[in-house]
């Protein structure tokens, strides 16, 4: 499974020179943001010289789910001060299905820095390697963009089919284009925030009705 | 495009920022964050519909002449995905359709 993270890998680093940025922000920009799904829409965001105010705002949005990994992730078996900040810092949408997964209930704390480990070797050189590739042949390559879409379409149908919840990824595609077509200049935060206001108002509707009927 | 090295090394640096406050912060403050059921419920809540808006945020500038070929890549890609299962084989496959088509069939340059 950490494997899928090299051909991903390739991908950004070749988009990360296809932008425009030198070759050698693939291997930073992994190395350092390593929250995948957010390193791809930053290429985005930094061609478009978006403000930094903004960036961070998207980086909170886009990364908050990480907030709940906190609640079942195995930290407490990572030993050391130092590998527990490692532990954290690589704590990855992959990282987490695969150490919270029914077969990693036994492994030891080093066992899960090394998956960690690796998991971050494999998106760091998949990426060097594809700014390789996109230097090599600068012609762009129309609708390489595309393995961005794919990616989130990927992770969307993992997650509904995970919690078999279908009103939600509804309510969130409602949000999605209200915002691009009410706010376009400001979609995906309007979008995310649309979508936490809806969840939350939702919730709130719920827990009424329960205290009513009860 | 901004030929700036401060600008991007600044975005780059505050993106790592707030990814690793998101990722080590709740563990310091786990016991509250146990206890909220409306934390609980985002939680469970959050990860479908965030995907779905990012989705649709790649597709954002989707014009009349470019959707045929997003749309029948992204249509194989669910296929994909939904049949085989496996991520790599979707967001590859998926690409590789949308290349091809993007390049041949609905070229525009």
């Amino acid at each position: 499974m950490g494997l899928a993270l090299f051909p991903l890998g390739i991908a950004f680093g070749v988009l990360v020179v296809h932008a425009g940025l030198a070759w050698w922000w693939a291997p930073v920009i992994t190395a350092f943001v390593y929250a995948g799904s957010l390193e791809f829409l930053l290429i985005g965001l930094i061609t478009a010289a978006t403000p930094l105010a903004q960036v961070a705002l998207t980086a909170f949005l886009v990364n908050f789910r990480h907030v709940f990994y906190a609640l079942s992730f195995p930290l407490h078996r990572v030993g050391g001060r130092f590998g527990k900040a490692y532990s954290t810092y690589t704590m990855t949408d992959e990282a987490y299905a695969l150490t919270t997964g029914e077969a990693a209930q036994s492994w030891s704390g080093r066992r899960i820095l090394w998956l960690q480990g690796l998991c971050q070797v494999y998106w760091v050189a998949g990426a060097s390697l594809g700014a390789f590739f996109g230097v090599l042949a600068p012609a762009q390559l129309a609708g390489l963009d595309f393995a961005l879409t794919a990616l989130f379409v990927v992770l969307a149908v993992d997650a509904i089919r995970a919690r078999r919840d279908i009103p939600t990824p509804v309510l969130a595609l409602v949000c999605a284009l209200v915002a691009r077509f009410l706010l376009p200049g400001q979609m995906l935060l309007a979008a995310l925030g649309l979508f936490t206001a809806a969840l939350l108002t939702r919730r709130a509707l719920v827990s009424r009705r329960e205290a009513a009927r009860a | 495009m901004p030929d700036n090295t401060a600008y991007v090394a600044a975005a780059v640096a505050i993106s790592a920022a707030v990814t690793w406050a998101l990722r080590c912060l709740p563990f310091a403050a786990l016991a509250p964050l146990r206890a909220s059921e409306t934390l609980r419920y985002l939680s469970v809540c959050m990860p479908a519909g965030v995907m779905v808006i990012l989705t649709v945020y790649t597709l954002r500038d989707v014009s009349l002449e470019s959707a045929p070929p997003a749309g029948l890549a992204l249509a194989a890609t669910l296929c994909l995905h939904l049949w085989r299962r496996n991520a790599v084989l979707s967001v590859l496959g998926g690409t590789a359709i949308h290349v091809a088509l993007a390049s041949t069939l609905f070229s525009h340059s």
